[in-house]
């Protein structure tokens, strides 16, 4: 099975089609990441601010090629038993109490300790074995037989320890369990890491990522991406409100949106079935787009000036940035 | 092309992106992979290796685009005055080359600038310059010097040898004369095309190795002037090294930590975790300390006595603003301002302005800036917040208000002074430091960047031992 997803990622053309097809619409660089990861097999780190679709691009691959999604979400105090296995304690307690009845039986008339130790020996790794353990995330995306798209989301909002812990998994695709042994994965699998950069990552794990930095998509993308996700909005439309939103991040704005909210905003414009960009329209959808009140604020005044603007681009063609 | 690229590494370190030997080898897999043909492919695959944050990226493409330059600068030559006069002449000069044609058998340099091929000429002066080590440059001075060493081992001095010689048989006024003269003639405009081309070769070098060396070591020497010389022409450079200084100490301190006690059983949290086990002990906890993130107060001095500081000291507060989550700013000269709120909302060209505009350059008045501290947020002032003060605690001989000195010191958890003034003037005309000291926890002279990074070190230090 492995010989599909080879075969797919072949060329950076081929990746491009492939996203595209599943919804994704992707720059050269983004398909060029993907391309080099899967053959040198090393996971991706992937920055950006936040709704620029650096999770939505690891659904994506996901999707495309087939394969699991396995996502984990880092947070504060995430641990190796919350990310990569445990034991199923409550299961081995419940065996021991039945098994306790069936001690005599397995024990006989064993005459003394060491007969009776010599006995219980063949049942010795009865409760450290795979029945009883649970794996999580990182131990269920090495085991899959086909190989997985694994998500490792917000990374920075893990602890320093863990950023350590991964370094094995990430370099060699493999853990170790101490009762159990090392397990290799058989197909390493896609290994994407996000990052909103609340902290800077170590050097350790930088160095063994390959790194992508997505930025806001220029008008002609973000189009793209509008109609591949909104695929209901008329075109017209579409160039203006995109138009817009690119004239809206040339302003000083607290957080700039991103293309989720462009995204959005398309769904609510089709949902009120506005059919232009009308002043009063965009003043009352404006908090769709963005999130600050003091951004609302400081955009409200130059409304008017700015759709004025989007229209025009949105007539001429496509928008141009500054 | 191992070559190339091992130098592009150099290149990129010399830019500030670093390449360790396993990134090198990473790259080096990558253009295994991707190979030289298709040149926007090319460096995206590199970029993806090699830069590993946005500001890594956008040196990197700078110094993809200067490296790679060179292999059109082979093209250049073709097209330029090297090329383009000499394969017009060629035809009526090609009988005349051959009676000279001993000659110029001997000088290899002759018949490449003759023959215009400018990738030739290219490559052969790569060649020449990695064998006198021109990527070795240090210094904007030396450029001439390199060019120089590059051209003669090109053989340079036997093709002047060739011009002078044809310079003299050409003076005699036979038809052979003047085809030497004509030929002479060529040979020197492809020595200055040389000359030139050698020149400009060199200058990117410099460009790609050498020159932020310049850099660093004029960051270098920023770090150590006292705050009030530094000129405003440095203001952008110092707006990078603060800024720089303040992420690194916002990265190591911003985030909330926790010590295991190893050793201590966490006896209630133990119990609690393990109620699904039947109250069987399958895990065990630890006791835990938890690390504060830093709570500071800055109070900064904008008045007249320290002018030439305060710009740089509320750069400062710009950016430790930037880093530090939990950071309340105020500034004063006679009246003391929340300035939070300015340095939040503008970037740093209109916040310093402004907020010199503001309260700037007024006579300084430490008791009444005190009282209006206590008056309006000394609320939120508790033990978990370090108060920083940055001034010359000169007060115009008004009442420093050192009973608010005292309130404040026994409800924070530190008070740190930073004078820009050295320790010997303190206590000397209007200065207030000998009387407001005793309730510093730190009283410090702080005339650098370097002392400023050492003592926010400190204080932020304190914050993870405890």
């Amino acid at each position: 099975m492995t010989e599909p997803r080879a075969a797919k990622i072949d060329n950076v053309d081929d990746i491009i089609a492939g996203l595209g097809d599943v919804g994704y619409i992707t720059s050269r660089q983004i398909a060029t990441a993907i391309f080099v990861a899967e053959n040198l097999t090393k996971p991706i780190l992937v920055e950006g601010s936040a709704g620029v679709g650096k999770t939505e691009l690891a659904l994506s691959t996901a999707a495309w090629l087939d394969l699991p999604l396995i996502r984990m979400q880092c947070y504060e105090g995430l641990d190796e038993s919350k990310a990569l296995y445990e034991w199923k304690y409550g299961k081995q307690l419940l065996y021991t109490q039945i098994l306790k009845d069936k001690m005599g039986d397995v024990l006989g008339d064993a005459p003394g300790l060491d007969e009776a130790m010599q006995k219980l020996k063949g049942f010795g790794d009865l409760f450290f074995s795979e029945d009883f353990l649970e794996p999580r995330p990182l131990l269920r995306a090495l085991r899959q037989e086909r190989g997985a798209v694994l998500l490792i989301d917000e990374i920075d909002k893990s602890d320093e320890e863990f950023e350590a812990f991964l370094l094995e998994i990430l370099s060699a695709f493999q853990v170790t369990i101490p009762e159990i042994g090392t397990i290799k994965s058989t197909v390493p699998p896609i290994v994407f890491l996000t990052s909103n950069n609340m902290r800077e990552m170590g050097d350790a794990l930088k160095r063994r990522c390959l790194h992508l930095y997505i930025p806001l998509p220029d008008a002609k993308l973000e189009e793209r991406i509008v109609a591949a996700r909104v695929p209901d909005i008329e075109e017209k439309l579409r160039r203006k409100l995109v138009a817009f939103v690119q004239l809206l991040r040339e302003q000083d704005l607290k957080k700039l949106p991103s293309i989720s909210e462009t995204l959005d905003w398309a769904r609510v414009l089709l949902l009120l079935h506005a059919d232009d960009l009308a002043p009063d329209l965009i003043r009352d959808t404006l908090n769709v787009l963005l999130k600050f009140e003091q951004d609302i604020h400081a955009v409200r005044p130059q409304i008017a000036e700015m759709t004025r603007k989007a229209r025009q681009a949105g007539d001429r063609g496509y928008a141009t940035t500054a | 092309m191992q070559r190339p690229l091992e130098n592009f590494f150099r290149a990129l370190r010399a830019a500030d992106i670093r390449v360790s030997p396993a990134e090198g080898i990473d790259a080096h897999r990558t253009v295994d992979l991707v190979g030289y043909g298709d040149r926007r492919l090319f460096k995206d695959a590199l970029c993806v290796a090699l830069a590993k944050t946005p500001d890594e990226v956008a040196s990197f493409e700078d110094c993809f685009e200067m490296f790679f330059a060179r292999e059109e600068f082979a093209d250049d030559g073709d097209g330029d005055d090297g090329d383009g006069e000499d394969s017009r002449q060629r035809p009526e000069g090609a009988d005349g080359d051959e009676n000279f044609a001993d000659q110029l058998a001997n000088v290899p340099l002759a018949e490449m600038v003759l023959d215009g091929e400018g990738g030739e000429l290219a490559a052969a002066m790569e060649q020449s310059a990695n064998r006198v080590g021109a990527t070795e440059i240090q210094f904007f001075s030396q450029r001439g010097y390199f060019a120089r060493r590059i051209l003669d081992d090109m053989g340079l001095r036997d093709l002047e040898k060739l011009i002078a010689q044809l310079r003299r048989s050409g003076e005699g006024d036979d038809d052979d004369g003047g085809d030497a003269a004509d030929l002479a003639q060529r040979l020197e405009q492809g020595r200055r095309y040389l000359l030139d081309e050698s020149r400009q070769y060199v200058e990117r070098q410099y460009e790609l190795y050498a020159r932020s060396n310049g850099e660093a070591l004029r960051e270098e020497f920023l770090m150590e002037t006292r705050m009030s010389n530094l000129e405003q022409r440095d203001f952008v450079r110092m707006h990078k090294i603060v800024r720089r200084m303040a992420k690194r100490l916002a990265t190591r301190y911003s985030r909330r930590r926790k010590h295991t006690r190893r050793g201590q059983l966490d006896v209630r949290r133990t119990l609690r975790r393990n109620m699904p086990h039947d109250g069987i002990l399958f895990e065990v906890l630890w006791k835990q300390i938890k690390i504060e993130r830093p709570k500071i107060v800055v109070i900064c001095d904008v008045s007249r006595s320290v002018a030439a500081a305060a710009r740089f000291l509320l750069l400062f507060l710009y950016s430790l603003n930037e880093v530090i989550a939990q950071l309340q700013a105020f500034a004063f000269s006679d009246r003391l301002v929340d300035v939070g709120d300015i340095l939040e909302g503008n970037d740093v060209e209109t916040a310093i302005p402004e907020i010199m505009a503001k309260i700037g350059f007024r006579s300084t008045d430490y008791g009444q800036a005190l009282d209006d501290y206590e008056e309006n947020f000394m609320d939120e002032l508790d033990r978990h917040t370090t108060v920083i003060i940055l001034g010359d605690g000169r007060s115009n001989f008004t009442d420093p208000r050192i009973d608010i000195m005292r309130r404040l010191h026994d409800r924070s958890r530190a008070i740190i002074w930073l004078n820009p003034e050295p320790e010997t003037f303190w206590g000397t005309g209007d200065s207030e430091m000998p009387r407001y000291r005793p309730f510093c926890h730190v009283a410090k002279t702080c005339s650098t960047v370097m002392h400023l990074e050492r003592v926010i070190d400190d204080i932020l230090k304190s914050y993870a031992r405890s």
